[in-house]
């Protein structure tokens, strides 16, 4: 058994107890996050497994599924697909050890049920990044929407049965049609090799020789699945909702790790499989990619909601990397694929600091919000450190990816290059001005009011007259103000928990070797398949 | 007479009959027969336990007698009773469907923990609304015919499958046809609507017979023989009347898709389906469906598949409006039989997109894909059966709220067949549209493949409207009971679950058997 096969099967045995535990919260919520912090320490030896220099496909594994077909259940991993599983694994303990910070699940649900469909979730999207037969893939692909379907559906907001439907038919669709792409590759393969196969390899041997127009075709079908995924413009629509909607772990999960299968395709299936159609197509995507940049931005500066801003902030981003993937430039592609990470890194914490925000002020409307930080210091320091890193200021580690994609993009496609670097201006504007809301100028809204004012003074003058009700937004609202608690700062666990994070966003922005290091190889045989057509 | 017979006794030669190759389809028909004298001769208690017994045995001896001969069966397959019956690989794969499925069947018949008394009433013929009928509305009593009857059904499915002229399949399909109309109309509870059922099903289904028996006639005289073979070599290249051939042709096609519930012919589906006794329409839906499409495959790849160029164009149209308004339709529905119904009318679309392609891979795709169908949608009726209030099954859409509250396992179960009957990897029901499409794509029918990918998005929606009402949605204050099922149904809901399960993951074994042979051209 191989390392990557243990990382995939022990959430699986992990969930299984947890959903045996359902009747005790503590309980489960212990195992789980015992369960989820050895899947991270069996990163370790996995990523030291890897060789860089070594095989396109490594750690793989394989046995028969369906014969007739050709169908087989094989793993493997290159550099980007073990980054990929290393954030997952790295997110899933955060998320589990954030769970009681970042809001109460629904009455009558156990942590649990929860807890094990966010380990099944875990097991699945490891899977996905592993798996090197297309059909495995697509089954995964699939099947990966279930445990998130019944997240969204049965632990979110108010509006959670319509996004939880909206999010999965969308995939659904998507995919389906990535299926029809792949049945066409299958049957290319049987008429050139005799016997059909849905090998990975195989399939990309024999496809990327296939006439354009044959490309075309299966590429777009490929492609309409991975941009539903990873929500390029116009396919986003999905997002917001299912990221407003759903409980905050499980919008870390969803934009952080999930919506990456989507940018992944392109590098692990669109650009090797259908290299003729991906540059002929190309200027199609980065049309679509520079849209994404500059409507994400505009629309995140235009949210009152702070899940649905991230939301938005993510569709921008995700524009970015396919604006890397399809200028087809090392430096772009490595961009990129170093961004996949990055971005899960920065917006996987800023959703969490959002979603402890949002848990202590009972509210996620940012103009419910104001001058926080006065309250909570170190809360406000994380929101920062999260939303300097989604800006991607120098020093953090977005910024090398960022900089990578322009850099390479603006080698073979100018225009576009400049268009987005306008995103980068956008972004530094969205994020302070989300800062500033939030954390600075006069103390606003009932629960930070109440925070800093003695609540029995208040009380006291509202019971004597309600004419000193001028005295601010928030005073407005301040009789029940009273009896809430009072806002706290992040305690010393809940600092501890997001402290990896902080690690990581920092080191990687001066130190990015080890992951440019993993990466560039694997980056470099795509790029190889493109080129050499 | 005498004298017609003294000349003609030297010149009548018995025909040979392969009695091992036919054996399931007489155990299954002379069962039904023993079964109407147990109805005749057995005193009134006895009944049901002897008509159990009889039908369960009867199903199983036929399908011990299918096993032992599929071992040594010759592969091109044979035709016995003078070429009347062809019994090669694809009708044995079709047999051992239908006696596994209405083996399930059968036990949801035989069930009489759910309901007190079973499903069936006790005299179907008294007027709904009378003072006989608000009396029998207390006893327990119950038709015990149902089981010959379905027993006869069965075996006219059986000879469907593999009757290798037209003249045998018309015979066949109303032997098939007339017992199912019938157990329409035996529900216990809701008798109008029940007997509306049956009425309905017996005026359109008699059309559907006129239709198939015109078609008959006009092929006759195409090609002068009502053989399927026949017809075959009368196509490839004669000077005949093509309007004879085509118009025969479509005719028929009418009434085999109608019995297969295929858009635009669906129209008795719904009402059927929602007003039969549920054990009866789980019967219906799984077992006529694999008939239908039995013999459908049967007369395109025999006798019509020289000229498919010409008809295939009609085909993609019908398999287009069949999945649009099963999924379309299906989406507005409020009972939870009705929608199941609608979904049996996309998933007949989708059945003959495999059905057209006339390709090895259509063939065993198409086979596959009703062994799975057939399955989950009997475990899904079965399932519904068990959700009941004061006046009977609450099959009303908004009695599902909240469901998985009340009962984790029913609803659980329910997900996961709904699940298959959405196509989600790892169930059958996505391997059987897999191996479907991809014959398709591969017979050069892309498009029509992209729209019914498209139709299957939009039907998971309907799915996904129940799973989200039984686990997203508060339960109703009144909501109703869900009964604990007895042995019998917990054994067919079992099965059917089991089945999907294992074809989802492992659906080798399956495949091969569905691929091992291709139909017998003589």
């Amino acid at each position: 058994m191989t390392w990557l096969l243990a990382l995939i099967l022990l959430p699986l045995a992990g969930a299984l107890v947890v959903a045996g535990l359902r009747s005790n919260d503590r309980l489960a919520t212990t195992v789980a996050l015992a369960v989820s912090l050895v899947e991270l320490a069996l990163i370790v030896p996995f990523w030291l497994a890897y060789d860089p220099a070594g095989e396109r496909i490594q750690q793989a594994s394989s046995m028969e599924w369906i014969p007739t077909f050709g169908i087989h259940i094989s793993f493997g991993t290159d550099g980007i697909s073990l980054i990929m599983i290393a954030v997952i694994a790295l997110l899933v303990p955060i998320i589990i050890g954030t769970l009681n910070s970042t809001g109460k699940l629904p009455e009558g649900r156990s942590a649990g049920g929860f807890l094990s469909l966010v380990l099944v979730q875990e097991a699945l999207t490891i899977a996905v990044f592993a798996a090197t037969d297309v059909f495995l893939f697509y089954v995964l692909f699939e099947i990966m929407l279930i445990p998130m379907y019944f997240l969204i559906g049965g632990y979110g907001g108010a509006n959670r049965q319509y996004a939880a439907v909206k999010f999965f038919l969308y995939s659904f669709l998507g995919g389906l049609i990535m299926l029809a792409s792949a049945i066409g590759a299958y049957s290319l393969a049987s008429d050139e090799l005799g016997q059909g196969t849905f090998d990975w390899a195989t399939l990309v041997e024999v496809v990327r020789d296939a006439p354009a127009s044959t490309q075309i075709w299966l590429f777009l079908g490929f492609f309409l699945a991975f941009a539903i995924k990873a929500p390029l413009v116009p396919f986003h629509t999905w997002l917001p909702d299912a990221a407003g909607q759903a409980p905050i772990g499980v919008t870390v999960l969803l934009v952080g790790v999930l919506d990456k299968v989507g940018t992944f395709g392109f590098l692990r299936y669109c650009l090797p499989m259908f290299p003729e159609a991906s540059e002929r197509l190309a200027p199609l995507v980065l049309v679509l990619a520079v849209a994404g940049v500059i409507y994400g931005s505009v629309l995140a500066a235009g949210q009152q909601d702070m899940k649905r801003f991230v939301a938005y902030v993510s569709i921008a981003h995700f524009g970015f990397i396919a604006l890397g993937i399809f200028a087809f430039t090392p430096q772009s592609v490595v961009g990129s694929a170093t961004y996949m990470l990055n971005h899960s890194l920065a917006t996987g914490m800023l959703i969490i600091v959002v979603g402890i925000i949002a848990a202590r002020g009972g509210s996620t409307r940012i103009s419910d919000y104001g001058g926080m930080a006065k309250v909570t210091p170190i809360l406000g320091g994380m929101l920062l450190i999260a939303g300097l890193s989604t800006l991607s200021l120098p020093g953090t580690n977005s910024f090398i990816s960022e900089f990578l994609v322009l850099l390479g993009s603006f080698d073979t496609r100018p225009v576009y290059a400049i268009i987005a670097t306008v995103g980068m201006v956008l972004a530094a504007a969205y994020v302070l001005w989300l800062y500033q809301r939030i954390m600075t100028g006069p103390v606003r809204g009932d629960a930070l009011v109440g925070a800093v004012e003695d609540p029995a003074a208040r009380s006291a003058s509202v019971v004597g007259g309600g004419g000193r009700r001028v005295g601010g937004p928030g005073t407005a609202v301040a009789p029940e103000v009273g009896e809430k608690k009072a806002i706290r700062d992040l305690s010393v666990k809940e600092i501890a928990v997001l402290a990896p994070l902080v690690v990581l966003i920092v080191g990687l922005g001066f130190y990015p070797k080890p992951v440019l290091d993993t990466v560039t190889p694997s980056v470099e045989a795509t790029l190889t398949a493109v080129q050499e057509r | 007479m005498n004298v017609f017979l003294a000349q003609q006794a030297d010149r009548i030669d018995v025909p040979a009959i392969d009695y091992a190759a036919i054996l399931p389809m007489l155990i299954i028909l002379g069962a039904a027969c023993i079964g109407v004298l147990f109805e005749a001769f057995l005193p009134k208690h006895q009944r049901w336990p002897g008509q159990v017994v009889l039908t369960l045995l009867a199903i199983a001896a036929a399908g011990v007698a299918l096993g032992a001969y599929v071992g040594d069966s010759p592969a091109r397959g044979v035709t016995t009773l003078s070429g009347t019956l062809s019994i090669d690989k694809p009708a044995l794969f079709l047999w051992g469907t239908l006696l596994a499925l209405a083996l399930g069947a059968v036990l949801l018949i035989a069930d009489r923990s759910i309901e007190p008394g079973g499903a069936f009433v006790a005299q179907a013929g008294i007027a709904p609304g009378t003072v006989q009928d608000r009396a029998q509305v207390g006893s327990t009593g119950m038709q015990t015919e149902v089981f010959p009857l379905a027993l006869f059904a069965l075996g006219g499915m059986m000879a469907f499958c593999s009757a290798n002229d037209l003249l045998t399949m018309f015979i066949a399909l109303e032997v098939l046809s007339l017992p199912l109309y019938l157990m329409c109309g035996l529900a216990r509870r809701r008798r109008l609507l029940s007997q509306e059922a049956a009425v309905k099903y017996f005026l359109l289904g008699a059309f559907a017979s006129a239709f198939f028996l015109y078609g008959l006639a006009l092929l006759y005289g195409y090609a002068g023989s009502v053989k399927l073979a026949d017809i075959a070599n009368a196509t490839a290249g004669t000077d005949r009347s093509d309007t004879l051939l085509f118009a025969g042709l479509g005719l028929l096609m009418v009434g085999l898709l109608f019995k297969g519930s295929v858009g635009p012919f669906h129209t008795w589906t719904p009402d059927v389906y929602q007003g039969a006794p549920t054990p009866v329409t789980a019967f219906m839906a799984a077992c006529t469906k694999v008939a239908a499409f039995g013999g459908m495959l049967r007369v395109l790849a025999v006798a019509f598949e020289s000229t498919s160029w010409e008809w295939r164009g009609v085909l993609w149209g019908v398999a287009i409006i069949s999945m649009v308004i099963g999924a379309v339709l299906g989406l507005t529905q409020t009972d939870v039989k009705r929608m199941i119904a609608y979904s049996s009318i996309a998933h007949a679309g989708f059945l003959l997109v495999g059905t057209m392609a006339l390709t090895e891979d259509g063939l065993s795709g198409t086979l596959f894909y009703l062994l799975a169908y057939g399955f989950t949608t009997l475990a899904a009726f079965g399932v519904i059966s068990l959700v009941r209030d004061s006046s009977g099954e609450a099959t009303h859409l908004s009695a599902w709220a909240g469901l998985a509250k009340r009962s984790p396992l029913l609803a659980a179960v329910f997900t996961f067949l709904l699940l298959a009957l959405a196509g989600i990897p790892l169930t059958s029901g996505f391997v059987g549209k897999f191996v479907v499409f991809s014959a398709a794509l591969s017979d050069g029918m892309a498009p029509l493949v992209v729209i019914a990918l498209v139709f299957s998005a939009v039907a998971a929606f309907f799915y996904l409207r129940v799973v989200v009402l039984m686990y997203f949605s508060e339960p109703a204050p009144d909501g109703p009971t869900v009964s604990v099922p007895g042995a019998f149904t917990t054994a067919a809901i079992t099965l059917g679950v089991a089945v999907t399960l294992l074809l989802g993951v492992l659906p080798a074994f399956a495949l091969n058997w569905a691929g091992a042979g291709g139909f017998a051209l003589s």
